[in-house]
């Protein structure tokens, strides 16, 4: 990992499988998650990262590995990725994992990560830049702080590799602007969506992809510490769930076929009763 | 495997709770509620302050201190502003290696100042940096870290913290405690909690540190690229005119930008008018762009989409105008209007300018603090939806406290 010289980059990329999220509810009389019919896809930020990682792959040489942590229909999403021509795909898939928040979820993954480094070099860790239905990309830092990886987020733009000086530089996107940062490799990274644009499996790739294998890992498989997985491993517990706050349906202030300007002076006196005041109305 | 690879040696989260003792719960004092400033060349982002007022009320609460945490140079004059904020200490950390921002130098910095000083809860701006910083350090701390906090309380039997985040887009909120282990952290948005009143003379304790870091940094900044100056802040405005898919094209906009000019507001975009390339991305409201909480938020062309409500919800008095009658941002609005926006925004232009040149003044908002019009009645309308209670098992908390 901490190789003397590099003559190639190989990465790790994390994904994971997620619900749609524009089609998950509340039952507002049960309070549980409706997720029945809920279509499953690949988080799309984790596709901007598998992209980066074949273009590295593609200009330097080396390895794509793609790594998931879920339940083994998880495999699914996998078997789609080596249809873009990933390397290697690995599934982490044990009923310990589940119930893992942020900080067991990296656990799990390092401990993975750390097998895969054994077997062949590992010079970065690319993930997206948060997932869609959990929206806290916590992992990608986390995962660096658990490697000892120089971390680097919202990466908007891999500017290059310097495969002698042993260094990446990229582009961070923040509030307030753009940063070029250098940092050591090997590295973990979170991409942003302008990162790139994802590319198209071609359809006999997909379905040469059918007969790849996907490596499915357990618990013992990646000598991980039961006592710091899942629920027992994750510090934080949901209290519990309900439907976002609903503001209350309010007025309608227009008659069809009515005069814009009967509504304009309705919604002026409207904002006037609840203290929006014209200065004239002021004392 | 090599050295560079850290080594676990983590207790489980428990097991690491038990060896410090349990705090709280009224056999030992709670540790204090920090917050991490946003330090950039000596400026803080006001997400900072939003946060010490949170944090003082949290700390009210458990019988604690608010403070605040400075990384970076040995800044009085910060420490100064955040006790005019509120806090009541000031813990100072200063190391050449914490300035520029980059994430290992300043998780250091920080883990080392909460093992030495062990506060009750660490609340960070869920921004590029805040949330970089938290995720490294609750690693490195072993403890629990919830994203984008809508809403932290006090739980009074336990004394936990109570963290309520939107998840799944925004179609579910959970809430997050971290029972056995300390600090709590949590990440909260810019613009979700309201800026605490100024005390001028308010004093408070400094602590002045200096972290142990090396100067040979894993990362370093070469350049930083300072967004183009038009870049406009949605935090703060009184009064946010968004413009949705219904504008039809870029040159509309200038419609709101007067409708804008007579409010003394801003105007801002749905994503929708943001990918068709209308406007740039840096004025979405939304779940991927900014969380506003205005006195008046104009929803213009707009349907309404779930991941738009969540990024202005808190807004006072919500008004759309959509020739959709069904559009869901009727549902969401305290007044609406269905009807051409072509027609409608120019009436409104013209009935306020009527009102200015009988009245002589502009909208007034000074009257309209959110506090106020809370009282006022509008609350009501945002009982959540209770009480929908569900255990943890049905749940699938990967996605609500974990995840990616």
């Amino acid at each position: 990992m901490n190789r003397e010289t590099r003559s190639s980059i190989s990465s790790v990329v994390c994904v994971k499988q997620v619900p749609d999220t524009t089609q998950v509810r509340v039952d507002p009389d049960t309070g549980s998650l409706i997720r029945k019919g809920v279509p499953s896809i690949i988080n799309p930020f984790d596709l901007h990262a598998v992209e980066a990682a074949l273009v590295l792959r593609d200009k330097f040489g080396g390895q794509v590995t793609a790594l998931s942590m879920g339940p083994p229909q998880a495999e699914e999403a996998l078997r789609k990725l080596l249809g873009f021509g990933i390397d290697r795909a690995v599934l982490l898939s044990d009923r310990a994992f589940g119930g893992s928040d942020t900080l067991a979820t990296t656990y799990a993954l390092s401990c993975a990560i750390k097998k895969i480094a054994t077997q062949q070099p590992v010079d970065l860790v690319i993930c997206g830049k948060q997932s869609i239905d959990g929206d806290t990309g916590q992992v990608g830092p986390g995962l660096a702080h658990r490697l000892g990886f120089s971390q680097l987020t919202y990466i908007c733009s891999l500017q290059e590799i310097d495969l002698e000086a042993g260094v990446i530089r990229a582009w961070r996107q923040r509030e307030d602007g753009r940063e070029l940062l250098e940092a050591k490799l090997p590295a973990a990274l979170t991409i942003t969506e302008t990162c790139n644009q994802i590319r198209y499996a071609a359809l006999p790739d997909l379905i040469a992809a059918s007969d790849k294998p996907v490596e499915v890992w357990n618990v013992d498989d990646v000598g991980a510490d039961r006592a710091l997985l899942g629920i027992k491993g994750s510090p934080t517990r949901v209290k519990r769930i309900f439907a976002p706050p609903a503001r209350q349906r309010g007025e309608i202030l227009s008659t069809p076929g009515g005069d814009p300007a009967d509504a304009a002076a309705l919604l002026m006196d409207r904002l006037g009763e609840r203290d929006i005041r014209l200065g004239g109305s002021r004392v | 495997m090599s050295d560079n690879v850290r080594s676990e040696t983590d207790d489980s989260p428990k097991k690491a709770a038990a060896k410090k003792g349990r705090r709280g719960r009224g056999a030992t004092k709670p540790g204090d509620i920090w917050v991490v400033v946003e330090n950039e060349g000596g400026t803080a982002g006001r997400v900072s302050w939003e946060l010490l007022g949170k944090a003082a009320g949290l700390a009210a609460d458990l019988g604690s201190r608010p403070a605040v945490v400075i990384l970076g140079e040995d800044d009085e004059r910060l420490a100064r502003e955040a006790f005019s904020y509120g806090a009541r200490v000031a813990y100072i950390a200063s190391h050449p290696s914490l300035t520029p921002f980059t994430a290992d130098p300043h998780c250091r910095a920080l883990s080392q100042l909460a093992r030495k000083y062990k506060p009750e809860a660490i609340l960070l701006g869920a921004t590029t940096r805040g949330r970089d910083l938290a995720s490294a350090v609750a690693t490195d701390l072993k403890t629990g870290l919830t994203a984008d906090c809508t809403s932290l309380e006090i739980d009074e039997e336990t004394g936990l913290l109570k963290q309520t985040r939107p998840a799944f887009g925004g179609n579910i909120m959970a809430t997050i405690i971290s029972p056995d282990t300390r600090p709590q952290m949590a990440t909260v948005r810019p613009g979700v909690f309201p800026l605490p009143e100024i005390i001028e003379s308010a004093e408070g304790e400094i602590v002045s540190t200096k972290p142990r870091l090396g100067d040979d940094l894993p990362v370093r900044q070469l350049e930083f690229i300072p967004n183009p100056s038009d870049a406009v802040s949605l935090q703060g405005a009184k009064a946010v005119i968004a413009g949705g898919r219904g504008m039809k094209k870029a040159g509309n906009f200038a419609l709101l930008e007067e409708l804008a000019a007579e409010l003394d507001g801003t105007v801002a975009a749905s994503r929708g008018a943001v990918d068709a390339g209308w406007i740039s991305h840096q004025r979405q409201v939304g779940q991927t762009g900014q969380t506003v909480r205005p006195v008046l938020y104009i929803a213009v062309g707009i349907s309404g989409a779930i991941q738009h409500v969540a990024g202005m919800q808190e807004s006072d008095i919500v008004i759309a105008i959509n020739n959709d009658p069904d559009a869901p941002i009727f549902d969401v609005a305290d007044f609406g209007i269905v009807g051409d926006l072509f027609e409608t925004i120019p009436a409104l232009i013209a009935e306020i300018r009527k009102r200015k040149t009988a009245g002589g003044a502009a909208l007034d908002f000074t009257a309209g603090e959110p506090s106020v019009l809370k009282k006022a009645g509008k609350g009501a309308g945002k009982a959540p939806t209770e009480d929908a209670e569900n255990t943890p098992d049905e749940t699938p908390r990967d996605a609500l406290g974990g995840g990616e």
